[in-house]
C-alpha cells in the first residue's frame, strides 16, 4: 500500500497522459472518419475502394502490429524520412503512438459512421431533395447530423475500446497509466498491488468517459426528450 | 515479394501458435460465457451480482493490464500469501497458460453478454412446451434452449473471435513466441522491422479473411432450418 501512496502522483500523471493521448486520437480520428465515411458510401468505386482497403487493413490487423510498423518500421526508411525532414517526428514515441491510434480509430469510426449514413431513412433524404437541397448542403444539413445520432452508441463503444487500447503505447515507452505501472512494478516487485490499482484507474476513466458520452448523446437527442415531456 | 532471409518458417510457426492460442482462449471464453449466462439467469441475487460485476469490471480494464496482472501479479501474490503462512515457495507461470487463461477470461465476459442476448431471443413458448413435456430445467437447457441459442449467438461469437485473435498479439509482451514475438525476433536480427511486421500483419489479415468466410458459412448452415421470406 505504501508503494501506491508514494507513487500516486506519478500514476495520476500517467492517467493524464492516457486521457490526453486518447482525446487527441479520438478528435483527429473523428475529423477523418466523417469525410472518409462519405467517400465510403460513394457510388464511385474509385473513391470508395481505397477507403474500404484502408478500413479493411486497419480493422483486420492487431493494433500492436500497427504501432510497431510505425514506430520500429519507420527506421527502415530512415534515409528517405530524413531527406523529407520527418525523421525527428518518427523518432518520438509519443508522435508514433498518436499516429497509430488515430489511424486505427479512424478506420473503425469510418465503418461505424458508414452504418449511420446508410441508416438515414430514405424519406428524409427525399424530403430534403424536394426542398431543393443537394450535394454538400444535403449532407451537411440532413445526412451527417442524422447519421451521427444513429451511430453515437456504437461510436461510444469505439472510444471506450480506444481508451483501453491506448495502454499498448506503454510498450513503445510512452508513460501512460500502464507505462508508469510497469516501471513502478519492475522496481518495487509489488506487481499485483500496482496493476490492480492501474486497473482501478482505468475503470474510473472508462466510466468518466461513458458519462461524458451519455451526456452528449442526450444532448444530441434533445428533440426526442421534448416530445416525451410534451 | 519480400526477402525474409530465412525467417519465413519462424513466422509460420508463430502463426500456428497464434491460432492455437486463439482457439484455446475461445474454448475457455465460450465455456465461461455459458456458465456466465446460467449465472445471470440464476434465482440467487448473489450469483447474479457476481456475474454482473465480472462482466462490467473485466470489460472496463485493458487486456494488457490484465495480462501483466495475471502473469506477474498472481505468482507474487501466491508467494506473499504463503510467506505470511510461513512457507517459502517459488511460483512462476507459464506464458502460454497464463496468456490463454487471461484472454479466455476477458472474452468470457464478452461471450456472456452474447449468450444473454441469444438466450432472450429464444421464444418463451419453446421452453414452456419443453416443461410441459416433462423435461427438467437442465434438460430443457441442453435439449431446447442451447441448440437454438447457438444460432442467435453465432454472429456475436464471430465478432468475439475476430477481436480475440487480434488480442493474442498482446501475449508477445510476456515472451510467448507467437506470431508477433517471432516477427519481433526476426526484425531485430535482420534490422528490417517494416518488412517483418508488415508480413505479420498480412498473416493476421489472412486469418481474419478466412475466419470471415467460415463465419458466413456457419451462419448459413445454422439457419438452414429457418424459412426465408
Amino acid at each position: 500500500m505504501e508503494i501506491i501512496i508514494q507513487s500516486l502522483p506519478r500514476l495520476l500523471s500517467g492517467s493524464l497522459v492516457t486521457i490526453q493521448i486518447t482525446a487527441l486520437s479520438v478528435f483527429i480520428g473523428f475529423c477523418m472518419a466523417i469525410p472518409l465515411a462519405i467517400l465510403r458510401v460513394s457510388a464511385n468505386k474509385m473513391l470508395s475502394l481505397p477507403v474500404y482497403a484502408f478500413t479493411f487493413y486497419f480493422r483486420g490487423t492487431p493494433l500492436l502490429v500497427q504501432i510497431f510498423l510505425i514506430y520500429y518500421g519507420s527506421g527502415q526508411f530512415q534515409v528517405f524520412l530524413h531527406s523529407v525532414g520527418l525523421w525527428s517526428l518518427f523518432q518520438s514515441a509519443w508522435f508514433c503512438a498518436i499516429l497509430s491510434l488515430t489511424l486505427n480509430t479512424a478506420a473503425y469510426s469510418t465503418e461505424i459512421f458508414r452504418g449511420g449514413i446508410q441508416g438515414v431513412p430514405a424519406g428524409e433524404i427525399e424530403a430534403a431533395r424536394a426542398c431543393g437541397m443537394s450535394g454538400m448542403r444535403l449532407y451537411k444539413r440532413i445526412v451527417i447530423p442524422r447519421a451521427i445520432r444513429i451511430a453515437w452508441p456504437a461510436y461510444t463503444n469505439e472510444v471506450i475500446f480506444l481508451l483501453q487500447a491506448s495502454s499498448l503505447v506503454s510498450i513503445i515507452t510512452v508513460m501512460d497509466i500502464t507505462g508508469v505501472a510497469r516501471e513502478i512494478a519492475a522496481r518495487s516487485f509489488a506487481f499485483y498491488e500496482v496493476y490492480v490499482f492501474a486497473a482501478l484507474l482505468y475503470i474510473i476513466v472508462v466510466y468518466g468517459v461513458l458519462w461524458v458520452f451519455k451526456r452528449i448523446e442526450s444532448h444530441l437527442n434533445a428533440y426526442l426528450r421534448m416530445e416525451i415531456t410534451g | 515479394m519480400f526477402d525474409l532471409e530465412g525467417y519465413g518458417p519462424l513466422l509460420l510457426q508463430g502463426a500456428k501458435l497464434t491460432i492455437y492460442v486463439g482457439v484455446c482462449s475461445m474454448v475457455i471464453a465460450i465455456g465461461i460465457g455459458l456458465i456466465g449466462v446460467l449465472g445471470q439467469l440464476s434465482k440467487s441475487p448473489v450469483v447474479r451480482f457476481l456475474v454482473n460485476t465480472y462482466t462490467t469490471v473485466v470489460r472496463g480494464i485493458p487486456e494488457l493490464v490484465l495480462i501483466l496482472l495475471v502473469y506477474y501479479g498472481v505468482p507474487t501474490l501466491i508467494q506473499d500469501v504463503s510467506a505470511m503462512l510461513g512457507h517459502q515457495v517459488y511460483v512462476s507461470l507459464d506464458p502460454f497458460i497464463s496468456g490463454t487463461a487471461t484472454i479466455g477470461f476477458i472474452y468470457g465476459a464478452f461471450s456472456t453478454e452474447v449468450f444473454r442476448g441469444a438466450y432472450l431471443a429464444v421464444p418463451k413458448g419453446q421452453i414452456e412446451a419443453a416443461r410441459a413435456c416433462g423435461m427438467s430445467g437442465a434438460l430443457t437447457f441442453r435439449r431446447i434452449t442451447l441448440p437454438q441459442m447457438m444460432r442467435y449467438a453465432l454472429p456475436g461469437l464471430g465478432n468475439v473471435w475476430m477481436v480475440l485473435i487480434k488480442a493474442t498479439a498482446l501475449i508477445s509482451v510476456i515472451q510467448l513466441p507467437e506470431l508477433m514475438r517471432s516477427a519481433d525476433i526476426a526484425s531485430r536480427n535482420t534490422r528490417k522491422p517494416f518488412t517483418f511486421f508488415f508480413v505479420a500483419s498480412l498473416i493476421y489479415l489472412a486469418i481474419t479473411i478466412i475466419s470471415n468466410i467460415v463465419q458466413q458459412w456457419a451462419e448459413k448452415r445454422a439457419s438452414r432450418g429457418v424459412r426465408s421470406a
